[in-house]
């Protein structure tokens, strides 16, 4: 309930300034503008692509790869809109109010992070309406379609929850944005080393990529595993930004 | 009712450390139901960090602070739902209107939904922002700003409110506003307010404490304080001054020291009164009298005296130890 308070006042103080609506723009601005140019393509060739048996269909060719440019771009802006988050807060010097409110620090924390998520679900929405539009010209494969987008929402989540912990560890918004985006960086391309020789630290790194889990699911693929490891990821993060934000009681 | 459930904040034995550097020493203090404590302190002596110890902000290193008789530290959830607190910076959005960001605090301190205006009303109307409830918080002054976070503090009717320097920033009419609404919520909180303005003080607590380097060096009513404040001496101007030795064979004159055009300062034995005589004794010998007076002590000499005389103990210490 108390989470619910909080999410949403940090949902309405995301809308109350212009970042947000900035961010939604330009976000919405490019992808609409890969998407067409994807749609183009997809046209020229639909007419060869008629004859061949098992060709791929419209949502294989347009929808996934609007999907992974889309985590591409929402990696940087994710850190925009979580470095705020506590970092803020700190500078203000509002925290004192959720911290003398009867509030734990895991309804703080968790309120902040579903505040964020909120947005990026309407960012998902959105971006989710271009391919659905493609529905009233003909058929999508829908399976897809919702494991890509379940697969974007669950990349989202961990992108937020390393946000969010960055952002408890600093009380400069800038420091918080830049750390969060290198950290995510890191773990994008951290399977690009020793890729060549398959090796036993090459798997673990590959493992430890984000994107790896996230191309299945961009083929359709739905592993559970996936999930799990989306899930885990998201909770150690959360875990350890309520562990940072109670420390702030501790020493100083 | 017994008188221990009348303790709302309760105290004991805390400490802090930052580090090495210790700020706040092994204090003990209660606060009862209907009484306002003035948290008095030169600048850095701890006030603010008893104040964030006190309101859940800050855990301290050692020690127990009950809330309404529930541990701060085991049951954090239930005591700071009895805690309402200003910190010396309000803790306020800038871009919410005053009345979201009241319901808002409303909402965060648990009132059931329905109620929520209810409160938002009172707590506007005793903090005197009826007027501004929908405008922006950035947009409004200091003293608004200062309000805002007393009406925080209080909308949700704690039993303990903690307010730290709630007069900063505020005009002389607003000051007295709030100190009659500090005086108001008495009846039915306690409350403490750390403050460097020391009329304040006397203007709306009835017991006063003073910290020194982390140290509690008094605790006193308002009354006692005002006693300390009593001073046995006298000042006494005279148009044609007799004699020093005169006045100071006197019954009941401890020492008379001469100032300046005839005036003349008599420190007077404990519990004597020698004004009537004086007055006598200069009809009589045609002194010409023009003015007598008790000399009081302020509450600020109080407060140097208290302070520097830690410090000056202080130092003492350091030098013979070195």
């Amino acid at each position: 309930m108390m989470i619910f308070t909080i999410a949403a006042r940090e949902l309405r103080s995301l809308f109350l300034s212009p970042l947000a609506w900035s961010i939604l723009a330009v976000v919405q601005l490019i992808l609409a503008y890969l998407f067409l140019s994807q749609l183009d393509g997809y046209m020229e060739v639909q007419s060869q692509l008629l004859g061949m048996a098992g060709a791929p269909g419209v949502t294989e060719i347009v929808v996934a790869p609007i999907f992974g440019n889309a985590t591409i771009i929402l990696l940087l802006v994710v850190p925009l809109l979580t470095m705020r988050l506590v970092s803020e807060e700190r500078r203000a010097q509002t925290l004192a109010l959720l911290f003398s409110a009867p509030l734990s620090m895991s309804e703080i924390v968790i309120g902040k992070f579903l505040g964020v998520m909120g947005f990026l679900l309407i960012m998902v929405a959105m971006l989710a309406l271009m391919p659905l539009s493609l529905l009233l010209g003909g058929s999508l494969d829908l399976g897809l379609l919702a494991s890509a987008l379940l697969g974007l929402v669950l990349l989202l989540a961990c992108f937020a929850a390393v946000g969010l912990f960055m952002s408890t560890l600093t009380d400069q918004p800038t420091v918080a944005a830049i750390s969060t985006f290198g950290v995510l960086l890191m773990l994008w391309i951290i399977d690009w080393a020793g890729s060549n020789e398959a090796g036993h630290i090459s798997g673990l790194f590959a493992y430890l990529s984000i994107l790896r889990h996230f191309e299945p699911m961009l083929r359709g693929v739905f592993d559970s595993s996936d999930v799990i490891y989306y899930l885990l990821f998201v909770t150690v993060f959360i875990g350890l930004s309520i562990r940072r934000l109670d420390a702030d009681r501790l020493q100083h | 009712m017994t008188s221990s459930d009348n303790i709302l904040i309760q105290v004991e034995q805390v400490s802090r450390y930052y580090g090495h550097l210790c700020a706040v020493d092994n204090i003990s203090f209660e606060v009862r139901r209907g009484e306002v404590l003035g948290f008095l302190g030169p600048n850095g002596a701890g006030k603010s960090t008893t104040m964030q110890m006190l309101s859940g902000n800050l855990a301290p290193t050692a020690g127990r602070v009950l809330i309404n008789g529930i541990d701060l530290l085991d049951k954090p959830k239930e005591a700071k739902a009895q805690l309402g607190y200003l910190p010396d910076q309000p803790p306020l959005y800038r871009e919410l209107t005053v009345d979201e960001y009241l319901l808002y605090c409303a909402r965060l301190n648990r009132i059931a939904k329905g109620k929520c205006r209810e409160a938002l009303n009172s707590a506007k109307e005793r903090c005197g922002l009826t007027e501004v409830g929908k405008r922006l918080i950035g947009n409004l002054s200091k003293g608004f700003r200062q309000r805002i976070g007393i009406a925080q503090a209080i909308i949700h009717s704690p039993a303990v409110v903690i307010l730290d320097e709630p007069t900063v920033g505020l005009d002389p009419i607003q000051i007295r506003e709030i100190r009659a609404l500090i005086r108001e919520l008495r009846s039915e909180h306690g409350v403490i307010l750390s403050t460097h303005i020391l009329p304040e003080v006397q203007a709306v607590c009835d017991h006063v404490q003073i910290i020194n380097r982390g140290k509690l060096v008094l605790h006193d009513t308002i009354e006692g304080l005002q006693q300390r404040m009593q001073g046995s001496s006298l000042q006494l101007a005279l148009r044609r001054p007799p004699e020093l030795s005169q006045l100071q064979q006197l019954p009941g004159v401890n020492e008379v020291t001469a100032l300046a055009d005839g005036r003349f300062r008599i420190a007077t034995a404990q519990g004597g009164d020698l004004s009537e005589r004086l007055v006598q004794l200069s009809v009589q010998n045609d002194w010409g009298l023009y003015e007598l007076a008790p000399e009081r002590v302020t509450l600020e000499q109080v407060f140097v005296d208290i302070t520097t005389e830690e410090i000056g103990a202080v130092s003492e210490s350091t030098e013979a130890a070195a």
